[in-house]
């Protein structure tokens, strides 16, 4: 199997779905001629032409919007929203118009589209190039989410997401994408949405973690280990739907979960997974959920390291919960 | 103050934000500065004139390209630098870095780093200074590939309508990141818009300083006496990428040389040469230098925030976990 980073395997899932699908074309700003800023769709524009792989002004309304027309009449549009925080000008299109095809249409219609943007922190960009807006697309009912932590993920939960029947946010972790390299599948693969990934088995703590902070995650059940604690790590993938049966089989197991994400506190995902957690699994806690994530501030262009929920943040809420 | 002391002093605005933005690319390049670091090299003619024809208590607004701009303002290079550098005695105290200046003394109200999201807010600093009556003009910068989001025709609409004080300034330096003009824009007289608008309109190309102030004149007198808002277009040309990750392979080595040839900042110089000043050119050059580098050494020496500050400046008192 070929070694990849993410750029690369996300690369190779956009090729091979535009070549079996002429229904798919890509759209952005600086996709086609320059392969866009973080060359994600490198030499598609000369393989394809510039009617699939279309270079747009800075419109992000009118991407968005575009691309929910085109896949009303039945194309498979991708496009690409240069940094996840930039998305909010479109934000409208996606919220008001783009969730709601399958609900308005009494669940016969659906305009189905996969938004590609780079998300979360890690590159010192400050307020305007490193949110995790996950939260804010899955409180639309209608979106999925989606937001993969290997090369080998990545690729199969794009074409997954790409042959899906409805709208799909496909958030990528730009603090990983070259640094998380592995084995891809050649060719046709598919990793379907939905389903959590068990990446460590363990018997004590229960981590929850996705996008680039499965690695964080990793790291601190590594170093929990020298100190005889045995994490089990939970790879999230898809976002929503959320695959909570896998998380609940986990902590029924361990009776203590540590939920892990970039996003600000006070309504992010993680807030969502502890409720359901004490829903399906209240009578089998042994310590109160914990969640290690950012702060319920701006994202800082200095301080990363401390806003960020790095390993060094994880590891010693992993022991409060053990010892609790 | 006679022409040629003018004309000095705009040179050593321009050559401070040269030389300070030739410096911060170093420290970049030394993982001084992290993140991203949008250059205004070969644009600051643009700035400085503007600045010139403003008053201190008008109102400036601008795109993440916001270094010169801040400068001519009046931002202390130190300060600047140590924004840059993300520590405690920057302008955001280290939290915002290069894209986000912000200066509440100067009435910089910010560079902004969502494409066109600021051209509305000028609006509405235009419309508080007519409501008060207070006699300021707002100048928003964007550039060309601003055009195209809809903030921007909002901005216009609503501004042209309400007749405000405000001063739209297209700084169109030819490429939207990788994507030259000609495949952003159908029409690439942005100026044309005006007339749809209802609002008037300038277009020139960027070639000295004191054009630049001249044209300003004219808009902040409309501005400040009718209370009529402009849109301005200017032709410029910057010499870096479009940040320092940007090796700008789509542009020819021989565009970029022709358009340093024309170079405002150069022809300040050649002019001020001309003219005999020589020496007090190379007074000031040395005087640029001492700044710039006590700014480093400033940045460099100033200690990085504790992570206490965000609580403090997410809302007034304490609030955030
Ligand atoms: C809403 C939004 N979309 C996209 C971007 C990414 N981006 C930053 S600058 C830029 C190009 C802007 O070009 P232009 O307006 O011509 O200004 P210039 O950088 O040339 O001064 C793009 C696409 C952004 N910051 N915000």
């Amino acid at each position: 199997m070929p070694q990849m980073n993410m750029v690369q395997a996300i690369n190779d899932a956009l090729r091979f779905e535009m070549r079996k699908d002429p229904r798919v074309v890509l759209m952005g700003e600086d996709v086609g001629k320059v392969g866009g800023v973080f060359r994600v769709t490198q030499g598609l524009f000369d393989e394809f032409g510039d009617d699939r792989v279309i270079d747009t002004p800075l419109s992000e309304g009118g991407i968005i919007g575009t691309a929910i027309g085109m896949a009303l009449y039945g194309l498979v549009p991708v496009p690409e929203i240069q940094f996840g925080d930039f998305i909010f000008p479109a934000y409208d299109q996606i919220v008001s118009e783009l969730a709601k095809y399958r609900y308005r249409s009494g669940g016969e219609f659906s305009a189905k589209l996969v938004i590609r943007t780079p998300v979360g922190g890690g590159i010192r960009g400050g307020h305007y190039h490193s949110q995790s807006p996950e939260a804010q697309f899955i409180h639309v009912a209608g979106l999925k989410v989606v937001c993969p932590a290997t090369p080998a993920d990545a690729k199969g939960l794009l074409l997954a997401s790409i042959r899906d029947p409805d709208p799909v946010l496909f958030f990528e972790p730009k603090r990983v994408y070259r640094a998380a390299k592995g084995e891809v599948p050649e060719g046709d693969f598919v990793v379907p949405l939905g389903k959590a990934n068990v990446v460590k088995q363990g018997g004590d703590v229960t981590l929850v973690a996705w996008g680039a902070m499965l690695y964080e995650a990793l790291d601190a059940a590594q170093k929990a280990a020298e100190k005889g604690i045995d994490c089990e790590v939970v790879d999230l993938r898809t976002l929503w739907p959320l695959d909570i049966d896998t998380i609940v089989q986990s902590v029924k197991k361990t009776g203590r979960v540590v939920v892990v994400h970039e996003a600000p506190k006070s309504c992010g995902l993680g807030s969502e997974i502890v409720a359901l957690i004490n829903e399906k699994a209240f009578l089998h806690l042994e310590a109160p959920p914990k969640r290690v994530t950012g702060f319920d501030t701006p994202f800082p262009y200095t301080l990363e390291n401390e806003y960020l929920p790095l390993s060094h943040r994880i590891l010693p809420a992993v022991v409060e919960t053990a010892q609790y | 103050m006679t022409d040629h002391e003018r004309h000095l002093g705009l040179y050593r605005q321009m050559q401070l934000i040269r030389r300070f933005e030739e410096e911060a690319a170093r420290a970049y390049a030394q993982g001084k500065i992290g993140g991203f670091l949008h250059l205004y090299i070969g644009q600051e003619a643009i700035a400085v004139g503007a600045v010139a024809a403003l008053s201190a208590s008008d109102y400036v607004l601008t795109t993440y390209r916001d270094h010169g701009l801040a400068l001519a303002r009046g931002m202390s290079p130190r300060t600047a630098m140590s924004e840059l550098f993300g520590k405690a005695t920057g302008c955001s105290q280290g939290l915002g870095g290069s894209m986000h200046f912000f200066d509440v003394e100067h009435n910089m109200l910010g560079g902004y780093g969502i494409v066109g999201g600021h051209l509305p807010i000028a609006a509405g600093t235009a419309f508080a200074s007519k409501y008060r009556g207070d006699g300021r003009v707002s100048v928003v910068f964007f550039g060309e590939g601003a055009a195209s989001i809809g903030d921007c025709h909002e901005a216009m609409a609503l501004s042209a309508l309400w007749k405000l004080p405000v001063i739209f300034v297209c700084e169109n330096n030819q490429y939207a990141m990788g994507t030259p003009l000609t495949r952003t824009l159908a029409n690439d007289d942005v100026t044309a818009r005006a007339a749809g608008y209802g609002m008037a309109s300038d277009r020139f190309v960027c070639e000295n300083v004191h054009q630049v102030m001249e044209h300003f004149d004219l808009a902040i007198k409309r501005a400040r006496e009718l209370s009529e808002p402009t849109l301005m277009e200017i032709r410029t040309y910057r010499h870096r990428g479009h940040s320092m990750s940007d090796p700008g392979k789509y542009r020819t080595a021989e565009e970029v040389e022709e358009h340093k040839r024309r170079d405002p900042l150069v022809v300040s110089r050649t002019a001020l040469e001309k003219a005999g000043l020589g020496d007090k050119l190379t007074e000031l050059d040395a005087s640029v230098e001492t700044e710039v580098q006590d700014a480093i050494k400033f940045a460099d020496d100033s200690p990085e925030p504790g992570p206490e500050l965000l609580a403090a400046t997410t809302y007034k008192g304490a609030f955030a976990r």
